[in-house]
């Protein structure tokens, strides 16, 4: 029990499971969307349409943009708190973001995409230190703070655009260049998806390799603990939802980019959700104190192969919803009874 | 009439036998009792017995199986081998169910009452009497005053739990107990969160339930308590029969030997000299429990300061307040000259002032963390750079102070949560220490830890005022503030009523004090 190997398999047999159920869930869509017409078996897998090159960019794509906000959701919910507010929150920095770009709005000026963009970002900072103000300092339940947020962000957005859709065709200001950042490829790969690899990268070391990061799980785990050392909890827990507010405005502009009209009634709509699912189907504790970059990438990308397998397969896709249930009550329930601490466990040691 | 050749020297009068004062057979029987987890041997071959009218203390120290033993009675775990008899026959406890039918019952160490019910609703959890499917109130309270005023808690059934003091809640568990028709009684470390005053009253009502037939089981770690109302001492060691002791024989000493396997010339260490300049200075402080409160106190280099009062008199606001994780609204405090300002942590730790907690559990420690983890959480600037810990410099580190503080673990990468109490506090204590403390302040440091790991703490406590760190060590264990201190500051409803020099000390003088504050502001 004590060699390397077991113990690397002890520390990540979360993420090895999911990563098993991510092979198992991809290798089941290739078989059955395999090209019957092809030359030999292995051809006819190669060829199949789940790795066609166009599904997989799609697939990559939004694996990134999902990604993004998840992975904010994650350093939340490892903090011991709930950001129910990030659907909405997207739908609302859509909204304005291509307000800025067109200056249709009698209250919010048009500005060129660069500077629109920053705005943006400084206002996802902005709201975030408000929700994490009003949580770490008033002390109102994460709950509550952010679920005003659902409500409000999205009412916001609805009534600006006066409950219709807001695309940016009669913008102002040229927006190639927008277009080509967020919606083109770099190195053949999906700008969504290459950001998200850089956050990710950014997310681990705050997480796994920096100071702010041990902060973080351990007041996740026991804010007083954490208090009685000496930690500024109200700022690390600020922190957090600065974080998660920012990757939401970073996500939201890749969502508005991409569906080019922003119907705020419907646009990112359970969003919060997903990124809730991802981020628990990957060992992320709702209590708080627990959870890993490389989970919550995994849960994330889970969810959005199974729903892909949905498309590519041609099952009903209302049924996917209860695929994905299915999946995630599956996942914690096998957490739940350390399942995999049991297969690994030799026979013949007895507990101690 | 074939047994009868069997045992021949029946009437015969056996040459080792005396006369004992309890001829009455025992009301339970152990004997021969085993258990073991998996590998782990919990228990061997033990032998205990206890009749009617008897209290028995049970000493070992922590990991000796006595709470094992409490389980086996309380049907919790079923002994391995071995017989247990209960008013002489044989009986099997399979869950907590059928210790309750044959009148065993249980006050834990924690408190298991709910707060957000009443007395009387505490008492009869589970068991309240019904009306058409409706708690009946008016019967449960009938059925539960004169409980109430047997034990003299002369409080309305009504009020609710969480407006009674640690005393009177512990009163309440007891209560619960004997609302259960109990003929033995097991109280688990009854004492550790009460007050010395309420401890007086929990002991005559243990001696009083005694001569009303009671068999009881008193566990503690409090030896002088043990020594005042136990008729008989019964020790553990490592899972097996470590001795027994008569009333005649109950001594401090002999108990301590009994517990720890060898002889224990001192407890405390000896006390070192004290330099004269003040480190510590606190004036006029109050809490936000006790905003009138009034603490004005001053701690020399290298000197130890106990401090003593009953539970509630807001020392462990005072050390909260002092290390500014709460904030207090009035006072003033300095270290070495300099003022600091109230509520502030990071100023507090910046200058040198820590606190190792009250609740290591929900304050000391983040139990799912590692050793590692903990011991760095409040240095990690000193582990990283441009906020990048440094791993490696970060394992070096706390393997050393592992081996320096004796924490009995084989490495620091397990959860704090797998050690045991003792060595629990010896991470907290190593998380500050290491750290050049010039003020320390201590909140109960050895509650609930047993005998040897208590040494090796008060042994580094020494070495650290040694070093010329001013300590305040916050305690409700009376043999520790005076075998400890150089003086001992006695507060009372959040006012410190006055400091006792060493040639002052005693038990007395210090119950004056923390008793004497409400006394004479209920005259005036």
């Amino acid at each position: 029990m004590n060699t390397p190997i077991s113990h690397f398999f002890n520390r990540y047999r979360k993420e090895g499971c999911l990563a098993g159920v991510l092979l198992f869930v991809a290798f089941w869509t290739i078989f059955f969307s395999r090209n019957t017409e092809a030359n030999g078996f292995l051809q006819s897998l190669i060829e199949s349409r789940f790795l066609s090159l166009r599904n997989l960019e799609n697939l990559s794509r939004q694996v990134g943009m999902y990604g993004i906000f998840s992975l904010g959701m994650g350093l939340v919910i490892i903090s011991g708190g709930i950001d129910l507010s990030v659907g909405s929150l997207m739908a609302f920095f859509g909204t304005v973001f291509f307000f800025f770009l067109t200056g249709s709005h009698a209250w919010i000026p048009g500005i060129p995409w660069a500077p629109a963009i920053l705005v943006l970002i400084l206002f996802s900072v902005m709201v975030g230190a408000l929700h994490g103000w009003l949580i770490a300092k008033i002390r109102i339940p994460a709950f509550v703070v952010t679920l005003c947020g659902l409500l409000g962000y999205r009412g916001l957005a609805q009534t600006m655009t006066h409950d219709t859709a807001i695309g940016y065709y009669d913008a102002k200001f040229n927006v190639v260049g927008i277009e080509r950042l967020l919606t083109g490829k770099i190195f053949g790969l999906p700008a969504a998806f290459i950001t998200f690899i850089a956050i990710c990268l950014i997310v681990y070391y705050l997480l796994h390799l920096s100071v702010f990061g041990r902060y973080l799980l351990a007041l996740g785990r026991n804010e007083q603990a954490a208090r009685y050392s000496g930690i500024n909890t109200i700022l690390i827990i600020a922190f957090a939802y600065i974080i998660c507010s920012v990757l939401a405005a970073v996500s939201a502009l890749f969502f508005a980019l991409y569906t080019a009209d922003v119907v705020p009634s419907i646009h990112g709509n359970f969003f919060e959700l997903y990124a809730i699912a991802g981020a628990v189907l990957g060992g992320c504790s709702l209590r708080g104190g627990e959870g890993t970059v490389i989970g919550i990438v995994l849960g994330t990308t889970v969810l959005l192969v199974l729903q892909n397998m949905v498309n590519l397969l041609g099952y009903d896709s209302s049924f996917s919803k209860v695929i994905t249930a299915l999946v995630i009550l599956g996942g914690v329930l096998v957490d739940r009874f350390d399942v995999w601490r049991l297969l690994s466990r030799p026979k013949n040691a007895s507990a101690a | 009439m074939t047994k009868k050749p069997t045992s021949p020297n029946l009437f015969v009068k056996h040459p080792n036998f005396t006369l004992q004062p309890y001829q009455l057979p025992p009301l339970l029987q152990l004997s021969q009792v085993s258990k073991s987890f998996g590998v782990v041997q919990a228990l061997s071959k033990v032998d205990f017995e206890i009749s009617t009218g008897e209290i028995v203390g049970l000493i070992g120290e922590n990991g000796a199986g006595k709470s094992t033993l409490m389980k086996i009675l309380g049907g919790v775990h079923p002994p391995s081998t071995g017989q247990i008899r209960f008013n002489k026959a044989p009986v099997t406890i399979q869950e907590p169910k059928a210790a309750e039918q044959l009148g065993i019952s249980f006050v834990h160490q924690e408190l298991n009452l709910l707060d957000n019910i009443d007395i009387a609703g505490n008492i009869f959890l589970a068991r309240e009497p019904r009306r058409f499917g409706c708690i009946d109130q008016r019967v449960l309270q009938k059925m539960a005053l004169p409980i109430l005023e047997e034990l003299g808690l002369h409080l309305d059934p009504r009020t609710s739990v969480s407006r009674l003091t640690n005393g009177q809640q512990q009163l309440v568990e007891i209560a619960k107990a004997l609302s259960m028709d109990a003929k033995l009684l097991i109280l688990d470390e009854p004492t550790s969160s009460l007050s010395i005053q309420e401890t007086d009253t929990l002991l005559n009502l243990v001696k009083r339930m005694k001569g009303q037939g009671m068999a009881i089981i008193f566990i503690s770690h409090r030896l002088s308590e043990v020594e005042k109302i136990a008729d008989r001492v019964f020790g553990l060691r490592d899972g097996e029969n470590a001795g027994e002791l008569n009333a005649k024989e109950i001594s401090r000493d002999r108990m301590i030997s009994m517990m720890i396997g060898r002889d224990l010339s001192e407890v405390y260490p000896e006390c070192n000299p004290v330099n004269t300049e003040n480190v510590f200075s606190v004036e006029n402080f109050s809490t936000l429990r006790w905003p009138k409160g009034n603490a004005s106190f001053s701690i020399r280099a290298g000197e130890i300061l106990g401090m003593a009062g009953l539970v509630g008199a807001g020392r462990s606001e005072l050390a909260q307040a002092l290390f500014g994780v709460d904030s207090s609204p009035s006072g003033t405090m300095s270290v070495n000259g300099q003022t600091l300002t109230r509520g502030k942590v990071k100023e507090s730790i910046a200058n040198g002032v820590f606190l190792a907690p009250e609740d290591r559990k929900a304050s000391g420690l983040i139990l799912e963390m590692t050793i590692r983890e903990n011991m760095t959480l409040n240095s990690l600037s000193q582990f990283s750079r441009h906020s990048r810990i440094d791993f490696k410099s970060e394992r070096t580190r706390t393997d050393e102070w592992l081996r320096e503080f004796g924490v009995k673990a084989p490495t620091v990468e397990l959860p704090v949560s797998s050690l045991s109490g003792g060595n629990q506090q010896k991470v907290v204590l190593s998380k500050w220490m290491t750290l050049a403390p010039k003020v320390m302040i201590f909140d109960e440091p050895t509650r609930g830890i047993d005998m040897g790991a208590r040494q090796e703490i008060y042994q580094a406590i020494v070495r650290l005022a040694e070093t010329g760190c001013a300590i305040l060590m916050i305690s409700s264990d009376m043999e520790e503030l005076l075998g400890m201190s150089h003086r001992i500051a006695v507060m009372s409803e959040g006012t410190l009523s006055g400091i006792l020099d060493r040639d002052a000390f005693s038990e007395k003088a210090i119950m004056t004090l923390a008793v004497n504050q409400s006394t004479t502001t209920s005259s005036s």
